[in-house]
């Protein structure tokens, strides 16, 4: 009885710490090799053929096609740069420079990584289209309510992630952390 | 006492074996991953252009929305395949996924050099068959080998902004993928 209770005893915590940790692994996105640059995370091996076993079960558990180390390069941010998560309901600014790339596109997901519905129907914006002042910079405000200037709607959900995206740029795999790369402040302005 | 933390250690132990089991077998057995989700929606060797990600309806999560985007799932068991993708206007590229989702190779339109992204798609094994003067002479011939007969090529043209969409949508639409004949060593 008492060999039984124990082995069953074993058993159960395998299956917690086994299970939970696989959970907490792809929830997390933890694979190895992340670089982080102020609040955004990008995971240049995931996009190539040394992706670990941890980036390939998160590919495969989240059903998305990564973008291609040789195409470009994904930034993820689901934090401010205070550590604040980000939250639909406040104004939060994005804003300064990016490093060197042809393009860029900046979007907005919740977090099972589908797009946000607003009346607008804008999901994201390209280098391309957004106002910058005299010296390159730019603001994007992200936020439930209509912004003059470049305006990302969030459609005043709980939490949701920004997804910054370089093509055809020269940060990859050989780029290291603490090295000037410039990339965009998050700052959360106003909360109702 | 010793005993129950013994067991402790034990059911630890085992918890880690059957949490790297879980992560090593998740990718061979999900079901909802990207090519599982292609597979009922892309043609065999043929290019299917996918409908613009929404709110309410996507074929992937994360899809970039300022990109149009084509899928030409492959299967290399009777043959090298060819690509020709017309380069859009802004950026376009192509890239490579194995069985797994896992991108193999990329390629844009400034790497590629021309007006057109022209390549052939095989296993490495056709390509050690291939006769060394066919090497040769299609020297300037991109060759890419896949790792597995099986996967997906991602064809994507950007829309810098949403009046180029059309733009885009057509250079993605002109891509095809199919089926070459190389010619064999005996021949």
């Amino acid at each position: 009885m008492r060999l039984l209770l124990g082995t069953l005893f074993a058993l159960a915590v395998a299956a917690a710490v086994g299970l939970g940790g696989t959970y907490l692994a792809l929830s997390r996105g933890a694979a190895f090799g992340a670089l982080r640059i102020g609040a955004w995370t990008a995971w240049p091996k995931t996009g190539t053929q040394d992706a670990d076993p941890y980036a390939q079960a998160s590919i495969a558990r989240s059903g998305r096609l990564p973008v291609a180390l040789g195409d470009g390069l994904t930034f993820l941010a689901k934090n401010d740069d205070d550590g604040r998560r980000l939250d639909g309901r406040c104004d939060v600014a994005v804003s300064g420079a990016t490093p060197a790339a042809r393009f860029w596109t900046l979007t907005v997901y919740n977090l099972d990584g589908e797009l946000v519905a607003n009346s607008l129907r804008r999901y994201d914006f390209t280098s391309q289209e957004i106002v910058r002042r005299g010296d390159g910079s730019f603001t994007i405000m992200v936020g439930p309510r209509a912004n003059p200037g470049n305006w990302l709607p969030t459609g005043g959900i709980d939490r949701y992630m920004l997804v910054l995206r370089f093509y055809d740029t020269a940060v990859g795999v050989a780029t290291k952390e603490g090295r000037e790369i410039p990339m965009p402040s998050i700052k959360t302005r106003s909360c109702p | 006492m010793i005993r129950w933390l013994l067991l402790l250690l034990g059911g630890v132990l085992l918890g880690g074996i059957v949490h790297l089991a879980t992560i090593i077998l998740l990718p061979r057995t999900a079901t909802q991953d990207a090519f599982s989700r292609l597979t009922p929606v892309a043609a065999l060797n043929s290019v299917t252009a996918l409908p613009e990600p929404t709110p309410e309806k996507a074929v992937m999560p994360m899809m970039d929305p300022a990109f149009a985007t084509a899928i030409c799932r492959y299967d290399l068991s009777n043959g090298p395949m060819k690509l020709t993708a017309p380069v859009s206007p802004a950026y376009t590229s192509v890239s490579f996924y194995t069985d797994r989702n896992i991108a193999y190779y990329a390629i844009n339109d400034r790497s590629a050099g021309r007006r057109a992204i022209e390549l052939d798609l095989m296993t490495p094994e056709q390509h050690a068959e291939m006769p060394e003067d066919e090497n040769i002479t299609a020297a300037d011939l991109l060759i890419v080998e896949s790792p597995t007969r099986t996967g997906l090529i991602a064809i994507r043209a950007l829309a810098p902004e949403p009046g180029l969409m059309a733009m885009a949508q057509q250079a993605v639409d002109a891509a095809q993928c199919q089926r070459t004949e190389v010619p064999k060593a005996s021949d």
